[in-house]
């Protein structure tokens, strides 16, 4: 358990001894500018996504009109999208020698205004559009789950539909607005990939230039620190917005009552889901597709590629068990102790997925730090810390989508199932043989797969913690895009995406069948609020 | 206390389906002004889905809905739930989490009232819940979210109230002295009231008429007594109590059955099932049948006696005096019975 809070709490202990020379260097340096840009793409993302997701899921719950039905699962597939691969199909489609300038120009002549793409706008939209799903989900099962019997009291007193929204539905999907706006900004911090390819300078950024570009670990640490303070302040901020009750209703979710849409709504509504749709995933998968088959380039690259992915899975697999392991140590633990702190420190083995990627994978490199400090001059020896640290802190980083699944298979094992084996004879082992085990394996499989495959996409802490030479799938895209070679990048980032979309089809399934969500979302959308 | 502004509620011919399933097929129910008729029905008749209609919040296919002379629904005319002056309290009471128990009651007052502040407190007082204004729902019990609802319902004085299985939810210790409460409070408010519920004794003790339903369509509708002595089924009859269904040969003014010439309500002729309640049936020494078992309740006990093959359910408001076992003859003292054609 100390294991995995310890990368965090390096960080965060940062917090305490800042060193003023370098804060001081910083200072006069870029941070102003780079703190600014942060805030900035922080309430730039973390409102866009909140009208989005909010407004779709209004929408899609609330009227009805023609797609209403695949809308309210095909919004959630842009989850499937990373930010690193839809910005660098954005940049392609809307820089200077895009598709789209180059047809204004040779439309409007070659003086035609067009927003620059390359700032903290750009980057802001393209964040929204793969992270507002985070919002739509939470806001949607908000609606359905609390909200219609409460709304209807409020239609048979006097409210009209939109006044009914205002003081009810809104006011009571608030908490879970604010944790989903919060996750998403907890997203928007962790990545100093696709704002690279904007131009776009935020303090993530700096860990990773000062890290990899001057090797410099104090300031790493110190920016690192700086980080978790401002997730911190999101979380405050969330805790702040969400009030001081979580709001259940009985009753089996359900919709309310929709209206259906006419005339000029109803292409509006229509509309808006399809260019929300369009602009988060359809266009862009239809790019990477068209780079595939139109470019010779991409076959040269196909050996190299197989090693990545190799990598990419190898890392995938190792991270997976490591993060099982551990999780089922956590949850068994819990459960068999039944003490309320162990309880509570079991929780706390989840807090990797709620502060950003950068926060775990610094305070990973400063312990690389002290274990090869001796043998700094085995370059093998390095090589194998940086994998097994990398994979350490995958393991910190996913911990809680292993827990979530292993905990909510065991939550399934009430007492009386364990007392009913105990009556019937059952010894304790064969309680655990016949009783534990089968139900937690099924969790741990579906929590392996989904540790494996947020490893896969991820980018961020493998951008940090790699060793030289080592490249996964996502690294190579993120290479390749960084060097504008888009359609080379086309083959590993369709593998990425395709791979992406198994769990929210997981998902998709399991909400059809309308009995709980699945663990992964659930984890994700719960962790946030949970430091 | 004001005089409400109670008006009387009909629905005429009303019917729904779901998903080309009909769940309501040609409902009529009238609830005269000022009264309160249960609705009375298995779980999956269509209960709740009629009372949403009336409510405003599902749409009929067929049929009208009028409260007063203003008609809420018909083939052309749907009047929004919310201009309805129609009061509902749901089953699991739907209180909004967010906000105090004043500002629930509020909810339906008019937003800038002078009355406001006094139409809270009456209302909250009428359910004895003064004091309560600034607590949050879930800082309440069960019961007294239910009043809660009450309150919240009755504030805006609606023209009918819809109560759907509000007492489910609660106890059964505490039902009943809630159960009463509401009907009192009701009465004096002389609200028109439609309650629904899948309990026979709950719909028997709040209606003053009980209108059973059954697939979507109103069996019968009636004062609880009349219901339950002159059902006008043999569904009916089994479900709004124990029920003897046994088959007898008609002749005139009586049937013969296998307890005997049972006097009948209505001269007939031929094969009929015959109704007798077990309170009408009594017990002596005798052959004519052998207990098959006993249950004793405290205030009564139940006996199935074997008579020809059949058995007969037979209840006496004393302890057991007869033992599993112990042959018996079965005697029937009542008005005269009903008699339905033999299927």
């Amino acid at each position: 358990m100390a294991l995995t809070v310890a990368p965090i709490a390096i960080v965060g202990l940062g917090v305490f001894s800042p060193s003023i020379d370098t804060w001081r260097q910083l200072w006069e340096g870029p941070l102003p500018d780079m703190l600014w840009t942060t805030a900035a793409l922080l309430v730039l993302v973390g409102g866009g996504t909140i009208a989005l997701g909010t407004g779709l899921a209004w929408l899609t719950t609330a009227y009805e009109f023609p797609g209403r039905r695949t809308f309210t699962w095909g919004l959630m597939l842009p989850l499937a999208m990373p930010a690193y691969i839809l910005g660098f199909v954005f940049l392609a489609l809307f820089d200077y020698a895009g598709p789209v300038q180059t047809a204004m120009r040779s439309v409007f002549g070659s003086n035609v205004w067009f927003p620059d793409v390359t700032s903290v706008g750009g980057v802001a939209i393209v964040m929204c559009l793969s992270l507002y799903p985070y919002v739509y989900i939470l806001a949607r099962s908000a609606m359905r789950e609390q909200t219609p019997a409460t709304y209807e009291a409020a239609r048979m007193l006097g409210d009209s539909r939109r006044a009914a929204l205002l003081r009810v539905v809104l006011p009571m999907a608030r908490p879970s607005l604010a944790a989903g706006s919060a996750l998403v900004m907890m997203e928007t911090l962790t990545d100093f990939a696709t704002v690279q390819y904007f131009n776009v300078e935020t303090v993530s950024v700096g860990i990773y230039q000062v890290w990899r570009g001057m090797f410099d670990r104090e300031t790493a640490v110190e920016l690192a620190a700086l980080v978790l303070l401002i997730a911190l302040v999101v979380i405050g901020v969330e805790r702040l917005l969400r009030g001081p009750a979580r709001f259940h209703q009985r009753g089996a979710p359900r919709d309310i009552e929709r209206v259906a849409l006419f005339g000029w709504r109803k292409v509006l509504a229509v509309g808006a889901c399809w260019a929300v749709l369009g602009a988060a995933i359809l266009i862009p998968i239809a790019q990477l597709l068209y780079w595939l088959f139109t470019s010779p380039a991409v076959v040269t690259d196909m050996s190299r590629g197989l090693e990545y992915l190799s990598n990419s899975l190898g890392l995938a697999l190792a991270a997976a068990i490591g993060a099982i392991f551990f999780a089922l140590l956590a949850a068994g633990g819990a459960r068999f102790s039944g003490r309320s702190f162990v309880r509570r420190a079991a929780h706390l083995v989840t807090v990797g997925y709620a502060v950003p990627g950068p926060v775990v994978a610094i305070g990973v490199l400063v312990m690389i730090g002290w274990v090869v400090s001796g043998a700094a001059s085995n370059p093998a020896g390095l090589v194998l810390a940086s994998l097994t640290g990398l994979v350490y802190a995958y393991v910190v980083r996913f911990m809680a989508l292993a827990y979530g699944s292993v905990d909510a298979s065991l939550e399934k094992i009430t007492p009386s199932t364990v007392d009913a084996a105990h009556t019937l004879g059952a010894n304790p082992s064969r309680v655990m043989r016949q009783v534990y085990f089968p139900m937690a394996g099924a969790g741990a499989a579906a929590g392996a797969v989904l540790v494996a495959i947020d490893v896969l996409k991820e980018l961020p802490i493998v951008l940090l913690i790699r060793p030289f030479g080592f490249t996964t799938a996502s690294v190579w895209v993120w290479e390749l895009a960084s060097e504008s070679r888009w359609a080379a990048a086309a083959i590993p980032a369709l593998l990425i995406v395709v791979t992406a979309m198994i769990p929210i089809a997981f998902y998709l399934r399991r909400e059809r069948r309308s009995r709980g969500s699945a663990v992964a979302l659930e984890t994700r959308l719960t962790t946030a609020g949970r430091l | 206390m004001n005089p409400g502004t109670s008006r009387r509620l009909e629905v005429r011919g009303v019917a729904k389906q779901f998903e080309a399933q009909p769940v309501l097929d040609g409902i009529d129910l009238t609830v005269e002004k000022g009264t309160s008729v249960t609705l009375l029905g298995p779980s999956g008749c269509g209960k709740t889905t009629l009372l949403r209609v009336i409510a405003g919040l599902e749409r009929p296919e067929r049929g009208t809905v009028t409260l007063g002379d203003r008609i809420l629904a018909d083939g052309a005319r749907f009047v929004p739930p919310e201009k309805r002056r129609i009061g509902m309290v749901f089953q699991d009471w739907a209180l909004f989490p967010h906000l105090d128990v004043a500002a629930n009651v509020a909810y339906g007052l008019p937003r800038e009232s002078s009355e406001r502040g006094r139409a809270i407190a009456e209302a909250l007082e009428m359910v004895g819940l003064s004091g309560f204004e600034s607590r949050m729902p879930s800082t309440l019990s069960g019961g007294e979210q239910q009043r809660v609802a009450i309150a919240r319902a009755i504030a805006p004085r609606p023209d009918a109230l819809l109560l759907d299985e509000p007492f489910s939810n609660l106890d059964a210790a505490l039902r009943a002295t809630v159960r009463s409460d509401t009907r009192n409070l009701l009465r004096e408010l002389d609200m028109t009231t439609l309650f629904v519920t899948h309990d026979q004794g709950e719909a028997f003790v709040l209606g003053d008429e009980v209108a059973v339903i059954k697939d979507g369509v109103i069996h019968q509708q009636a004062p609880a007594d009349q219901l339950y002595s002159s059902p006008i089924d043999p569904w009916v009859a089994a479900f709004v109590g124990e029920a003897n269904l046994l088959l007898g040969d008609a002749h005139g003014e009586s049937a013969r059955t296998i307890l005997g010439d049972i006097p009948l309500a209505e001269n007939a002729f031929g094969p009929r099932t015959v109704l007798l309640r077990p309170e009408q049936i009594y017990l002596s020494p005798g052959s004519a049948g052998e207990v098959k078992s006993v249950e004793f309740y405290g205030h009564d006990c139940s006996y199935r006696v074997e008579v020809d093959g059949t058995e007969v359910i037979v209840r006496s408001i004393a302890a057991p005096v007869f033992a599993q076992g112990d042959h018996v003859t079965l005697s029937y003292e009542g008005p005269g019975a009903i008699a339905y054609p033999a299927r």
